[in-house]
């Protein structure tokens, strides 16, 4: 008599349209838990199982997993305010006051997009110097190091591309300094300057390119290379901890405190 | 790794499986090295459902709090953009503000092209070193080369900073020094807890706290410590 809510959740996994929708079944035997990750699309970039050690805090200070909780939230805050934003001049200003006055919930939702944007820029550095205090860039994980140093280019361009948008003295000016860095490219610095803003300075044109950038472009490369990122650390035998991979030492005094008292 | 056919005694194989646990290993010693396999077994979890709940547990934290900030603080709207009114001083992000400092003290090619650029493709070639993977103690081995090495470029890189009045990255360069002459005077058998830790620290470490600290010092000042003209400001009197 007494249903649990598990149990409700375990008949409706069985039935028809959930087992046409999710192929893993039935079941919480550690095969078909293995089968919900290896199953899944989306889950199936992460392995089936992780060293328990990983999850503790210390390890990675959930770092990697709080940079990706920023872009969810900023997909999640920026899609509803694309619905109110036009990226024209002097429109673009006029929907961002009105974001601010006129649309309901539109102030929290600007507000909660732009300190996520900064809590991001602020995270992803975060994580990528603890992931290097760790050690966890060395072979065979080079090349996630590198997919996340272009994450991490990505971050700026999406926060740096977001910050005209508003198209207050704030931004038009930030972006101005930023901009005028381009043209200290050596050789074809003006031409860089140029494509940038799609003029000499920064007008319509630049605020179109870098909205196209900031709502399209960059969040679908960001995604993209953010799955690669999570299917490399599968790949690449999951979490780096030092005392648990196959060493190979060569022979020869190796001073003890120099071996162990790193990446702890 | 010498050719096993001609000499078959070079190496040893071993094979090492626990199919309920991990995939088979194979290894291959050759008899210059000698395999270590610190940790056999370790305890492991299931990603579904213990793994994606802490991850989701701390997403809802993060978001948590970020709702909240968006509660309590606004974010900032000037007027409407005005080509022709420039505020002083223009500032630009925060990310971006160390660069804007140095931008302060040396001419755009080498502050706003020269320097990130470098900076991306060190991030880019840290793992690629042999030296950062092997990651033993700086002053450990060929001491009196290193340590030479280590005294001219920190003299000229202080000195260079001198000569362009860079106090702001003067500061944190003289601190990282010191603390690597710390550790060039300790050794792993040290009795201090702290000396062997900082004898214990590779190359790559040194530069990359160096980077932190000139990262840190350079953001905070282009942040609060600037006002018109970019000159010095305090931040609570403004
Ligand atoms: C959008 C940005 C990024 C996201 C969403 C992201 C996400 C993650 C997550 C969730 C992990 C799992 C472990 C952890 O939390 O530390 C991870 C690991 C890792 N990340 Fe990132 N990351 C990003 C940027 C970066 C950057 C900038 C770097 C370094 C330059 C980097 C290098 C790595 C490496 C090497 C690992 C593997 C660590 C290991 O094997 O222990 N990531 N990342």
């Amino acid at each position: 008599m007494a249903k649990t809510i598990a149990s409700y959740f375990d008949e409706l996994r069985g039935t028809r349209v959930w087992r046409s929708v999710f192929r893993s079944g039935t079941g919480s035997s550690t095969l078909h838990r293995a089968l919900a990750v290896q199953q899944n699309v989306f889950l199936h970039l992460f392995s089936t199982k992780v060293r328990t050690r990983m999850l503790s805090f210390s390890t990675t200070w959930y770092l990697g997993t709080l940079t990706f909780g920023t872009f969810l939230l900023l997909v999640v805050t920026g899609i509803p305010l694309m619905f109110y934003y036009h990226p024209s001049v002097p429109q673009a200003y006029a929907d961002t006051k009105d974001l601010e006055f006129v649309v309901s919930s539109g102030l929290f939702l600007r507000n909660l997009h732009r300190w996520s944007a900064h809590a991001m820029v602020f995270l992803v550095f975060a994580h990528m110097f603890k992931v290097f205090y760790r050690g966890a860039y060395r072979p065979p994980r080079e090349f996630n190091w590198v997919i996340g140093v272009i994450l991490l280019l990505i971050t700026l361009l999406l926060s740096y591309t977001g910050y005209l948008l508003p198209w207050d003295q704030l931004a038009f000016w930030a972006i101005t300094v930023g901009s005028n860095i381009a043209s200290a490219v050596p050789v074809m610095g003006n031409k860089v300057h140029f494509l940038m803003l799609g003029g000499n300075v920064v007008n319509a044109n630049a605020l179109l390119r870098f909205y196209v950038l900031h709502c399209m472009i960059l969040p679908l490369v960001a995604i993209l290379f953010v799955a690669v990122h999570f299917w490399r650390i599968r790949k690449d035998g999951g979490l780096y901890s030092h005392q648990s991979e196959p060493q190979t030492v060569t022979a020869g005094p190796v001073p003890a405190a120099a071996k162990g008292g790193q990446f702890q | 790794m010498t050719d096993p056919t001609t000499d078959p005694k070079d190496f040893v194989a071993g094979i090492d499986s626990n199919a309920h646990k991990s995939p088979t290993r194979v290894v291959f010693v050759t008899r210059r090295t000698s395999a270590q396999v610190k940790v056999v077994d370790e305890e492991e979890v299931q990603t579904y459902p213990e793994v994606l709940f802490r991850a989701i547990v701390a997403i809802e934290v993060l978001t948590i709090a970020l709702v909240g900030a968006a509660l309590l603080f606004n974010a900032p709207l000037e007027g409407i953009a005005d080509p022709s009114h420039t505020p002083n001083p223009a500032k630009a992000p925060w990310y971006f503000l160390g660069l804007q400092e140095m931008l302060h003290y040396f001419p755009p090619v080498v502050a706003g092209v020269l320097v990130p650029g470098l900076v991306v493709m060190a991030l880019i070639v840290i793992p690629y070193f042999n030296i950062n993977v092997e990651a033993e103690g700086l002053f450990l081995k060929d001491r009196k080369r290193r340590l030479l090495i280590f005294y001219l470029a920190a003299a000229g890189l202080s000195l260079f900073l001198l000569l362009f009045d860079v106090y702001v990255a003067l500061a944190p360069t003289l601190i990282v020094a010191g603390f690597m002459v710390l550790a060039a005077q300790s050794s792993p058998q040290s009795p201090s807890a702290f000396r062997r830790y900082l004898a214990a620290k590779p190359l790559s470490y040194w530069i990359m706290t160096w980077f932190l600290f000139e990262l840190a010092v350079l953001t905070a000042v282009g942040t609060f410590f600037r006002g018109p003209g970019w000159s010095w400001v305090l931040p609570w009197r403004s």
